[in-house]
């Protein structure tokens, strides 16, 4: 299998290949700074799980617009955002957000084969959606894609303080005058933009990779707030545009490269976290007990 | 001179049950009041409502001669000590910082004059040492401290607190108090202060509120802590017991030195 893997690399050509695809690697380094940044509220609310809830509910949105002879890409986008929203509101009273993407997960899912079914074409082709397309980004996609991440960043940068202050401390956040609920709502319409894009990178089953993995490596070794989101972008932007740029010279899809390389700085980070914090228990002033 | 907080025949009802009623008293810069009684009797809410984030049924309640209202600058407040996650991504000086503007949008960019006053803050509450650490590793007592702070951000006339001594060990509780006792008082801040139990408090305390069966008595320590005005509160014997300057508050349904956790 190995063998299969490395025969098939080619260097031939590299730069008029990487010419090609271009939009793509524009596009997954913009998304991979969304994710970067978007990834650190995932973490502090605890959201990881809810990510994959979502982008697996997108998939019954694309695969209804396939049925209704709609675009799939837009279908994934609504079924994202909606989904995002009905956890979001659902679990505001108890907070119970994963118990809550548990539910409505296999729900989606079943919807999503059930549409699939009642579709009379081919659907084979189709399932690029699941693991991920980007190779075949054109301009307009590509202007699309890079537009919604900038404005999801920049909204996120405008409600950092509150967003934070409401993830970190709810309570002294609402007693300030912080509409808590109203910024939850806001964070999953953000949040349910955000994966429907990265859908379109790594496809539904591994949005985690994009969303998630940089911003918990880039925690595991840091906690100054501007140094914890540069780190994060940047995994995320080496993930992305790394992964496209090893896997063009190959026949083995982009997604393995993407969550491989993610995963290995996820590990490279652990380690270090270790580290540092076996070098600060070793200082009696810094022990951290409680 | 304006009081610090007044109330007026406050009551607070749900759907056919009254929490409480009738509250009225007013409280003058400097004074201390600790917030007694069992789980359930109102302690929480009766917070919530100077917070603004409940609404009296009928009465009022107002901070320096004004209406309570929702994220006021003359209202700080010290919530219940829960641990920060070790992860984090933020220092002590970050976290007071949100004390002072968390609650503003925008480009996420501290002044020069904050920057000076979250220093000055820091100070204020003995965390200069640890103001560059990651918060999630400081210890219960450390993160209490840097939430003295961001009460303290706005300068408010109004300090509340909600058991900032929960789950502390006792030379942080005495810490803490001290703190909140020289920082508020000191500078002219009333303090309304909720707990279970009065002793770590017992020496600053002006006065006493004490919740219990939808009933309430205020006054100083010695009109409110004592056998017979306990007794007719909880609607059943209550002893109060005084043993070298501390009080034991002993009853069937009585709680004092008794603890849920």
């Amino acid at each position: 299998m190995i063998e299969q893997i490395t025969s098939s690399f080619t260097t031939d050509n590299y730069w008029d290949l990487f010419w090609l695809v271009r939009n793509s690697v524009i596009t997954a380094g913009v998304l991979g700074l969304m994710g970067g940044i978007i990834g650190i509220f995932i973490m502090l609310r605890r959201t990881g799980l809810v990510v994959h809830g979502i982008a697996e509910i997108s998939f019954a949105g694309a695969a209804l617009f396939l049925l209704a002879g709609l675009d799939v890409v837009l279908g994934s986008a609504v079924g994202a955002v909606v989904a995002a929203l009905l956890i979001g509101v659902l679990a505001m009273r108890d907070k119970d957000t994963s118990g809550v993407t548990a539910v409505l997960m296999p729900f989606g899912l079943g919807l999503g084969i059930l549409f699939l079914h009642l579709y009379q074409g081919r659907t084979a082709n189709r399932f690029g959606l699941l693991t991920g397309q980007i190779v075949g980004v054109d301009d307009v996609q590509t202007r699309t894609l890079v537009t919604g991440a900038v404005i999801i960043s920049a909204v996120l940068i405008v409600i950092w303080r509150p967003l934070m202050f409401a993830s970190v401390d709810p309570q002294l956040a609402a007693a300030r005058g912080v509409k808590t609920n109203l910024l939850t709502i806001v964070f999953m319409i953000l949040l349910g933009g955000a994966v429907a894009m990265s859908v379109q990178v790594v496809g539904a089953l591994l949005v985690l990779a994009l969303l998630v993995v940089p911003s918990a490596a880039a925690l595991k070794v840091a906690r100054h707030p501007a140094a914890v989101v540069t780190l994060s972008c940047i995994f995320a932007v080496v993930s992305a545009v790394g992964g496209i740029m090893i896997a063009i010279m190959g026949t083995v899809p982009i997604s393995p490269y993407i969550t491989t390389i993610s995963f290995l700085i996820y590990v490279v980070c652990l380690l270090l976290g270790w580290r540092q914090r076996r070098g600060s228990q070793a200082e009696p002033e810094t022990s951290v007990t409680n | 001179m304006t009081p610090a907080l007044s109330l007026n025949e406050a009551a607070v009802t749900f759907g056919s049950r009254t929490l409480w009623s009738d509250v009225s008293f007013a409280l003058d810069r400097g004074e201390f009041l600790a917030v007694l009684g069992p789980n359930g009797a109102g302690k929480s809410t009766f917070l919530k409502v100077l917070l603004g984030l409940q609404q009296l049924s009928s009465g009022s309640a107002e901070v320096l001669g004004k209406p309570v209202r929702r994220g006021s600058n003359q209202v700080g407040y010290i919530p219940q000590h829960h641990n920060l996650e070790a992860e984090t991504p933020l220092r002590a000086r970050d976290l007071v910082a949100l004390g002072l503007e968390g609650h503003k949008y925008g480009i996420p960019w501290t002044s020069r004059i904050s920057k000076a006053r979250i220093e000055d803050l820091l100070t204020q509450v003995g965390a200069q040492e640890y103001a560059d650490r990651p918060v999630g590793l400081l210890s219960g007592g450390e993160q209490q401290r840097l939430r003295a702070a961001q009460a303290l951000a706005g300068n408010p006339a109004l300090l509340l607190c909600d058991e900032p001594l929960h789950s502390l060990d006792l030379n942080h509780q005495r810490a803490i108090t001290e703190l909140i006792r020289s920082q508020a008082v000191d500078r002219g801040s009333a303090v309304v202060f909720v707990t279970h139990e009065i002793n770590p408090v017992i020496e600053h305390v002006d006065r006493v509120l004490y919740f219990a069966r939808g009933d309430h008595r205020i006054g100083s320590v010695s009109e409110v802590m004592r056998s017979e005005v306990l007794s007719e509160l909880y609607q059943s014997p209550v002893e109060v017991i005084e043993h070298k300057g501390r009080l034991v508050v002993m009853g069937e349904h009585a709680e004092g030195e008794h603890h849920n956790d």
